[in-house]
């Protein structure tokens, strides 16, 4: 340890000028969590206005606004960031890398985060409100019919989509150079595997995004009509281009999830991840398919009947390589020596409901069916089980898996514990009942809503309240953690766990992998 | 807050158990809608039986095989001929649930032959029903939510069809193919009627066909589903479904109606029956945005306005082609003369801004053609 050449900057310089990997993956998860919280108090105002029927606390407007944001800071502050984080921290440490390819962009793209949030937020504050048309922003209600505050929205929406392909090019170009000598492609680990699809996905469709609200921009401000049929544009252009983006987009979000969940699983049976090479086509799959679905989200739009054929059938086919991923990671279990610390709960609280969230978006790509399903509460239940279930748990499981090894300190197992099972039964208290209300033909985004949806919906927000305030309790646990749990000192804090980032000191030094490692076994063999 | 939670208890427990919690789909009234549940039930069982199948393994895997229970690790990782069986049988049994869906689609899809064309057109935060005739004398009229604000404010009881109701519903006879095209004048927004499984987007620039045929008559309640703006969750559906008799008769009357009305616009009406209808009207097409005292809201205040309490032929040019780029819409569209007349009477008059302006239908018609 005496060799360190040199050590953190100290003060604020330290978190500003940064380049080294760790630190800007901890700040990075600190951000998303900040996000994740304030999504969380959008979602607070909006199940409390839908906790009964009528109008309470809140206007029609204000309410759209909420959803708007919370849709726009779940996705692009919370749960992409909180990837990023947990990529800049893992990934040269999976690799046996000394940092990231690019550390000087890797600063730079972080810190054009907090301005942008910044930005998106303090339209709230402006005339005219918040964007309240939604988080998939259709046009015209986006363009001819939004508030002035749009433009600031859309700039957001520009420095969010720089900052990601900054930060997947970062991670394309360390996976590609800096693995440790013997680390071939076929011996990353599954969580690097998912991330470099990831990158190459977020690289393929932010540009997609960024021309869509460029598009909006020159509609507002510059006399085009991309999006005005008035003007001979085309509305559902808006939906294909923003789709072609968006569908790839839940991919992105839910890859490195099954990335953390790879590693987890194994970790907590003992026993190698079952089909890793099937994994790794599996992920490839899907990331293919992302690009060829998009229109199932426009079923109802007025599609040509083959048009709908073709998507309802690729759609349909995601199920195959998604189920490969489910079976493998039972098989990885199966004959096993479990145990169920709280890493291993929250990866199988993940199982068991991303698998519900897969079913009932099988069920969604039945194109008839989902005629009577599109724009319910049955959309809305099925997408939060595979974002907050599936995105969100993940990364609470990387979390508490992680944290020892990053801080050299262990989070208190009980208090873990409690933290599952209040999120696993208050998610489920929430989202559960939105399957009914959906199905008996609730829209979503109303403020208010008929008579026969007010008991659901009451269950709904009363599950929400007890899901929001167990994320006071993982806060809790992080810095209980940080600041006085019990030190760990093992390299291996985990006695099943495998990979490089469990060979470098407990907590892990400032500076890693100096010397690359040299690798002989594949991932995961003990 | 202590009005809100207060009902807590007593709804959780006392109604929870009520029959009113409708837990799935509504199979419906039409052929088409009993198809697309069964459908919906076939997928769904189906997954339910491939969950627990999937998830019992799991969970025998996580009671037997736990480490408390001294279960040592196998290393097995691979199996080429199991991984191989669960790629193919998963891609088998979706072929099993394509044939359906592929029919049912098919179905929905089958435009041709409708007996009558209503065209559907979504303004915020109404509908509009055209019922196109080859005579050219087309019915048409605008439906809005007819829920008072005291009900959504919550300072009235909610009634029974609480933001599920309108003014005008749209009539359809029974047993008929009635084919609906389906556009919008500003936003996109989506007709649904869950008891017809009928859901089609309305865009603004495009014409979207579906279709029904309704073996039974009732009343079938629906309601926007695609966010269009700040009233989004308040613009419903009715469709009342007639005998294609008693269908015949209520076209009577509504072109009986329309006639009477182009009469009335010939008359000079008085200060007191232009105020009346001006109420009415302001209630439905003004009140949403300009509020219930013409206090304002999204829309400017109407009381003290110096527009309302200005020159005439300036507030009629607003009310008439409305604002561009506003929510502010062009109610010559959506009123007829009598009802502009009405309500600009009203706006001048009502909420201290007593100008004591008499606004007759001929000065609009004037006003439209000049």
């Amino acid at each position: 340890m005496g060799d360190h050449h040199h050590g953190p900057a100290t003060g604020v310089t330290r978190w500003l000028f940064t380049t080294n990997h760790k630190d800007i993956g901890t700040m990075y998860l600190w951000f998303s969590f900040a996000m994740f919280l304030l999504g969380g108090f959008f979602a607070m105002v909006i199940r409390a206005e839908l906790f009964q029927p009528g109008m309470q606390l809140v206007e029609p407007a204000f309410f759209n606004q909420m959803t708007t944001l919370h849709g726009l800071v779940m996705v692009f502050g919370a749960i992409m960031p909180s990837f990023v984080g947990l990529a800049n921290w893992l990934i040269p440490m999976m690799i046996g890398a000394p940092d990231m390819a690019l550390p000087r962009m890797n600063n730079w793209s972080f810190w054009i985060l907090p301005p942008a949030f910044l930005m998106l937020a303090s339209t709230l504050f402006m005339e005219g409100g918040a964007p309240a048309f939604g988080w998939t922003f259709y046009a015209p209600l986006s363009t001819t019919y939004a508030p002035p505050s749009v433009t600031f929205f859309i700039f957001a929406i520009h420095i969010l989509g720089v900052s990601s392909i900054m930060g997947s090019i970062n991670i394309i170009a360390t996976v590609m150079n800096m693995r440790a000598p013997g680390m071939t492609y076929m011996k990353m680990p599954m969580f690097v595997w998912t991330w470099l699809i990831t990158a190459f996905l977020l690289v393929a469709v932010m540009p997609v995004l960024a021309g869509a609200v460029t598009m909006m921009l020159m509609d507002i401000h510059f006399g085009t009509s991309f999006f005005s049929a008035a003007g001979g544009g085309d509305p559902v252009l808006f939906q294909h281009i923003f789709w072609f983006f968006g569908h790839p987009e839940v991919y992105i979000i839910i890859l490195p999830a099954f990335g953390v969940v790879s590693q987890i699983i194994p970790a907590f049976s003992r026993k190698p991840l079952f089909g890793y090479a099937s994994m790794v086509y599996a992920t490839a799959s899907i990331a293919f398919l992302s690009f060829v679905v998009w229109a199932h989200h426009m079923y109802t739009v007025g599609m040509p009947v083959a048009g709908e054929l073709f998507f309802m059938y690729a759609t349909m086919l995601i199920a195959v390589p998604t189920g490969v991923k489910v079976f493998n990671w039972i098989s990885t279990m199966w004959r096993g020596s479990l145990s169920f610390e709280t890493p291993m709960l929250f990866s199988i609280g993940f199982l068991v409901l991303f698998t519900l969230g897969g079913f009932t978006g099988l069920m969604l790509s039945i194109a008839p069916a989902d005629f009577q399903y599109h724009d319910t509460y049955f959309v809305v239940a099925h997408f939060h089980y595979v974002m907050v279930a599936g995105a969100v748990f993940s990364m609470t499981a990387a979390v508490y898996y992680w944290l020892p090894k990053w801080c050299g300190r262990m989070y208190s197992e009980s208090m873990g514990k409690i933290h599952f099972w209040i999120s696993f039964i208050g998610f489920n208290i929430t989202f559960f009942p939105q399957h009914f209300v959906g199905l008996a033909g609730m829209p979503r985004r109303i403020p208010d809503y008929a008579l026969q949806f007010a008991d659901f919906n009451m269950m709904s927000s009363i599950g929400a309240f007890i899901y929001g305030a167990s994320q006071l309790l993982f806060l809790y646990n992080v810095i209980a953690t940080i600041v006085s749990g019990e030190r760990v000192s093992d390299e291996k804090v985990w006695d099943g766990a495998e990979g490089l980032e469990w060979t470098v000191p407990t907590p892990a030094p400032y500076h890693t992998f100096e010397e690359p490692p040299l690798v002989s076994k594949p991932a995961g063999t003990f | 807050m202590g009005r809100i939670f207060s009902g807590v208890p007593l709804a959780l427990f006392a109604s929870f158990t009520a029959a009113q919690n409708q837990v799935n789909m509504s199979p419906g009234v039409t052929e088409i809608g009993a198809d697309i549940f069964e459908l919906h039930m076939l997928i769904m069982w189906i997954c339910v039986v491939i969950g627990v199948a999937v998830f019992a393994v799991m969970f025998y895997s996580i009671y037997a095989h736990r480490k408390s229970r001294g279960h040592e690790a196998s290393q097995f990782h691979e199996s080429t001929k199991v991984e191989i069986a669960w790629t193919v049988v998963p891609f088998l049994i979706l072929i099993a649930m394509a044939v359906p869906a592929t029919s049912t689609l098919l179905e929905v899809y089958d435009n041709d032959e409708a007996e009558l064309d209503v065209l559907i057109t979504g303004h915020q935060w109404k509908w509009k029903y055209e019922y196109l005739d080859e005579t050219g004398e087309n019915i048409s009229f605008f439906s809005n939510l007819t829920t008072p604000q005291e009900e959504i404010y919550n300072t009235e009881a909610k009634g029974d069809h609480y933001l599920l109701e309108v003014d005008e519903p749209l009539v359809i006879p029974t047993n008929t193919k009635v084919r609906f095209l389906i556009t919008a004048n500003d936003v996109i927004h989506s007709w649904w009627v869950p008891e017809l499984a009928v859901k089609r987007d309305a865009i603004p620039g495009f014409i979207n066909e579906a279709w029904t045929r309704v073996p039974q008559e009732g009343i079938y309640r629906g309601q926007c589903t695609e966010l269009c703006g700040a009233y989004h969750g308040f613009m419903p559906v009715v469709v009342h479904a007639v005998s294609p008799e008693e269908f015949q008769a209520w076209q009577a009357a509504k072109r009986g109606a329309a006639q009477a009305e182009s009469q009335l616009a010939l008359q000079t009406l008085s200060a007191d029956e232009l105020m009346a209808q001006g109420k009415a009207v302001y209630e439905t097409a003004c009140v949403a945005c300009h509020g219930a005292q013409g206090e304002g809201g999204i829309g400017n205040a109407i009381a003290g306005s110096s527009v309302v309490m200005g020159d005439l032929s300036q507030h009629m040019a607003i009310v008439a082609k409305g604002v561009a780029g506003t929510a502010m819409q062009a109610f010559d569209a959506q009123l007829n003369e009598v009802e502009l007349a009405a309500v600009l009477t009203y706006q001048r008059n009502a909420f201290g801004n007593n100008t004591g302006d008499i606004v007759q239908p001929g000065d609009v018609t004037g006003m439209n053609n000049g």
